[in-house]
């Protein structure tokens, strides 16, 4: 009978690895990948507390809200890549080593 | 027999981190974006075992059908064909993990030392409540919301456009 505690467990695993994908990736993709893992973890855990709380509809709300804002900061942060990748011709983060180009 | 809901439990966390795993180990991008996919659906099982099921539904026609294809769009315009697996983890995987796990081990203490309620109350659809919150006590948050699709919209066009030279700029 999974409890609140496995579902925060899952979540709490989720994080780890997303935050592995952040530090490690080179990809730019890759690490907007990871990005999107934490999200998943962060809203995962808004809904498990409404559930098993009392049901006072702020974990919901929240988690579509952060479905929107992870939307967004995926199309900006691809337009700028591919802006970048027009410019740099590589999207390699131990490549990008200037400002100027 | 175990029962459904831990049936139903277990095989969405194997999915759900399974996945996950790919996502963060895997040497080729396109491989590691297309198990987000998978880390996605096992995300939007659990939010129908958690009674969100408008969340589960928008989850998979927006994060999936959304997000997950304009980063693939995305990969599959910088990727380069001829060396696919050109993401390797960088030598900070070891210091990476070590911080991961030091992470992990907190949380994990967390969730041991404290008390949760055992009580697991019945799965009920909740659309209609997610419905009147988000126009009732959640109105300004949401009106925010859509200020801020109009923005990024706007700026992924301006960002990603290529620099238009006017006639008068060609000289």
């Amino acid at each position: 009978m999974p409890t609140l505690a496995h579902f925060l467990a899952v979540a709490g695993c989720l994080l780890g690895l997303g935050l592995f994908a952040v530090l490690t990736r080179r990809n730019i993709v890759g690490i907007l990948l990871g990005a999107e893992l934490i999200l998943n973890a962060a809203a995962l855990n808004f809904v498990a507390f409404e559930h098993f709380g009392d049901h006072a509809l702020g974990g919901q709300v929240f988690a579509v809200f952060i479905i929107v804002i992870a939307a967004c900061e995926a199309a900006i942060a691809l337009a700028i890549m591919l802006q970048v990748y027009r410019s740099f011709r590589t999207i390699d983060t131990t490549r990008l080593t200037s400002l100027k180009f | 027999m175990p029962s459904l809901d831990a049936v139903a439990f277990w095989s969405l966390a194997s999915l759900t981190l399974g996945s996950a795993g790919g996502v963060a180990f895997s040497r080729n991008i396109i491989r590691a974006t297309l198990s987000l996919l998978g880390t996605l659906m096992g995300v939007a099982g659990f939010y129908a075992m958690l009674s969100a099921d408008f969340l589960a539904a928008s989850q998979v026609l927006i994060y999936v059908g959304g997000t997950l294809t304009l980063i693939l769009f995305a990969v599959m315009l910088t990727a380069r064909m001829s060396e696919p697996d050109q993401t390797n983890p960088s030598v900070g995987a070891p210091i990476a993990f070590a911080a991961v796990a030091a992470l992990l081990v907190v949380l994990g203490r967390t969730l041991e030392l404290a008390d949760f309620p055992e009580a697991a109350p019945v799965a009920a659809p909740s659309t209609a409540r997610l419905g009147h919150g988000l126009l009732g006590e959640f109105l300004l948050p949401f009106e925010l919301g859509s200020v801020l699709l109009l923005g990024a919209l706007i700026g992924a066009v301006v960002l990603a456009r290529r620099a238009v030279k006017r006639a008068w700029e060609r000289g």
